[in-house]
């Protein structure tokens, strides 16, 4: 059997392709924190909560409302994203002309406080949710078996990076969001409703969290600490893609997943470690991040 | 280590678990005993710790009927996050400051192993009920610690020794990678290669934080051992299970052995996912009448109405026992020598309705009898939480490590 590094080389392949996997997680709950970041200022540590919640929903309609995985992929998504504008209005609006810092300990309150509701009604082992039908089962690569719900995962996944990035760079709308993070009277001057579209933009990025969230709950156990793994990870990922930057946080977000899959073969006791390893480096010498405008 | 969120607050979260919320109290004239419950309230253990094994205890009062004993019990609990550091801290504070006599429950071995060194300083007394490794009956014991439910040389012994026998004669490791992991996987390895098996290698997950255990699983699979020995627990163990099946692992014939599994993770799983696995607890709840009994009173006292596991079981026998004990000697005496009142709960036989008849062996090991049970089809379950049919039992002279073999210091002559 072929070698690389004295690994043999079906099971490095294995492994890039699951770094690649859990990657289009990270890349799909950065693209969230950076649309939000990029176009409203706030540091969303609120995102977490929010892919659990979407998580949550997806396993709620299918339990109490009998609706399956393929509607919920939209709904929760939704659902979550409705409930996100609230909070934007109700809270996060009232932030914008205030430093980061406030909007930072603000959603990581709210953070803590949808945590711990979902975990007084629901306890921490999680809920059963099961894979869909038509996703059961696994592909023999050769290499590996991949199942095919994996396989699914990172082409949804990179499917909507790409629409989000299109919308945004591509768009007309994408450009009056754009101007308005650069000149918000401005563009109000135009007939925008800029505080609108703000809120709007804060619900798009929480969807896609829920969304990520969906895609994760046949994957994960469904429980309310789901998120709180994952956030800290996916926050180095966006800084070291550079804040802000929507692509950046793409690209960062896929090849993280890689090294850190890569480091489950080589030095598994320090894959939860490595990619803040990879942050400091890259803070020391590119301070705005891989991909960010100083 | 993995840093979230709970790491961020770690400082300003231990201040309000400080002023531990008294969550039971018994009122009588006289002496009070405070009895401290340590564990998990927010993270992967919560459900088989938690809020539930202060229900446990709150039974045990009620059961052991402390109104009219002339004392008063007051039960604290507290949020140890699974961090040494965090679990030392409220234990030092619990007993200068609250004095607080015993602490109780304490799962994740290398918090109990933190809290037992503090018990043992401050003449406490520490009954354990949810920690795994075996060292708090072997090189770490104590003349305060009582290591109540389950331990790593018993699931080993059981889980493993089962396994062994039905064939799986090579196995690779997923290892929680602290105390408990590696005790787990140390007993486990011993047994296997006892009888004969042998260890293809292992690999080492960091403990808490890894959420996704594909990568783990498919090197387990690249050995081709015939048995993936889950060495973790709670959450860990629930998405390993998960991700097994997602990876057809278990369909092309490789065994899972769930090293430590408990009711509550089988609930999370759903029946669908988790049948067929193998697994050793020391109590269930459809055991005999007596078992259903307690469950029955103990329920409306558990977090959300959930069924009881081992660990809860263990915390309301603990405190039973100690109460009696307590009770025989006289409180002032128990309360000024924890080492006093744990000698009295070894030299009393124990008796309570989830395990039956036992006893603390001086080396402060509890024994009773471990069941071998495997999860039932979805289709063989005919009711909320019938989840076992038992496989067999091992007697109560032979689940747990023999005395002379454990290196505990209290037991050499």
């Amino acid at each position: 059997m072929d070698e690389i590094f004295g690994i043999p080389a079906p099971l490095l392949f294995g492994q890039l392709l699951l770094g690649l996997i859990n990657g289009a997680f990270y890349a799909l709950l950065s693209l969230g924190l950076a649309v939000i970041f990029g176009m409203l200022n706030v540091i969303n540590f609120a995102h977490g909560a929010q892919f659990m919640m979407g998580a949550f929903a997806a396993w709620m309609l299918l339990e109490w409302g009998g609706i399956g995985y393929w509607p919920a992929l939209i709904l929760a998504p939704l659902i979550v994203g409705a409930i996100g504008v609230v909070l934007e209005k109700a809270f996060i609006s009232r932030l914008y002309k205030v430093d980061h810092l406030y909007g930072l300990l603000l959603t990581f309150g709210l953070a803590l406080t949808i945590e711990g509701l979902f975990r007084n009604q629901f306890g921490s082992s999680g809920m059963p949710y099961r894979i869909p039908e038509a996703l059961q089962g696994s592909t023999d690569l050769g290499f590996m078996f991949l199942p095919n719900y994996r396989g699914w995962v990172v082409i949804a996944s990179l499917a909507v990076c790409i629409a989000t990035w299109l919308v945004i760079e591509k768009t007309r709308l994408g450009s009056y969001l754009r101007a308005a993070t650069e000149n918000a009277p401005l563009v109000q001057a135009f007939g925008i409703n800029v505080p609108r579209m703000l809120t709007l933009t804060y619900g798009a990025g929480v969807a896609l969290a829920a969304f990520a969230g969906v895609l994760a709950a046949p994957i994960y156990s469904v429980n309310p600490n789901m998120g709180a793994n994952f956030i800290i990870t996916v926050f180095a990922v966006v800084v070291i893609g550079g804040m802000g930057s929507i692509m950046g946080s793409v690209l960062t977000g896929f090849g993280l997943g890689i090294v850190e899959g890569l480091t489950k073969v080589f030095y598994p006791e320090a894959s939860a470690t490595v990619i803040f390893v990879i942050m400091i480096v890259v803070l020391l010498t590119r301070p705005a991040g891989l991909f960010g405008r100083a | 280590m993995t840093i979230n969120r709970r790491t961020l607050l770690t400082g300003a979260a231990v201040a309000p678990a400080l002023s531990a919320l008294p969550v039971g109290r018994a009122r009588a004239q006289g002496t009070t005993i405070k009895i401290g419950v340590l564990n998990d309230q927010s993270g992967l253990y919560r459900d088989l710790s938690g809020p539930s094994s202060a229900g446990a205890v709150r039974q045990a009062l009620e059961d052991f009927g402390v109104a009219g004993k002339g004392f008063n019990v007051e039960v604290l609990s507290a949020d140890h996050q699974n961090k040494p550091d965090v679990g030392a801290t409220i234990a030092r504070q619990w007993i200068d400051r609250d004095g607080v006599d015993v602490i109780v429950d304490v799962p994740t071995s290398s918090v109990a192993l933190a809290v037992n060194e503090i018990v043992r300083e401050k003449n406490k007394v520490h009954i354990n009920s949810t920690a795994a490794t075996a060292d708090l009956s072997g090189k770490s014991c104590t003349p305060n610690t009582v290591h109540w439910t389950y331990d790593t040389w018993m699931l080993a012994n059981s889980t493993g020794g089962a396994m062994v026998k039905a064939g799986g004669d090579s196995w690779f490791f997923i290892t929680a990678d602290y105390a408990f992991g590696h005790a787990l996987e140390r007993d486990t390895a011993e047994f296997v290669k006892k009888a004969g098996g042998q260890v293809l290698g292992q690999v080492r997950t960091p403990f808490p934080g890894t959420t996704d255990f594909s990568s783990f699983l498919v090197q387990a699979q690249a050995s081709r051992a015939k048995v993936i020995g889950l060495a973790n627990a709670g959450g860990d163990t629930i998405n390993s299970i998960k991700q097994a099946a997602e990876f057809g692992i278990t369909r092309r014939g490789v065994k899972l052995a769930g090293l430590l599994v408990f009711l509550t993770d089988v609930h999370a799983l759903g029946l669908q996912t988790a049948q067929g696995l193998v697994l050793t607890e020391t109590f269930y709840w459809d055991l005999n009448d007596q078992t259903r009994a307690w469950t029955q009173k103990v329920r409306p006292k558990l977090d959300r109405g959930l069924y009881p596991a081992m660990s809860h079981a263990g915390c309301y026998a603990g405190v039973l026992h100690y109460l009696k004990a307590a009770a025989d000697m006289g409180v002032d005496k128990a309360k000024a020598s924890g080492a006093d009142a744990v000698a009295r709960m070894k030299a009393m036989p124990t008796d309570d309705p989830c395990f039956g008849k036992g006893e603390i062996r001086a080396d402060g090991r509890k024994i009773h009898p471990a069941y071998l049970f495997e999860v039932k089809k979805p289709e063989e379950s005919k009711g909320p939480f019938d989840y076992y049919k038992l496989l067999g039992t091992t007697p109560i002279g032979e689940a747990f490590r023999p005395v002379a073999e454990g290196g505990c210091p209290l037991v050499r002559t």
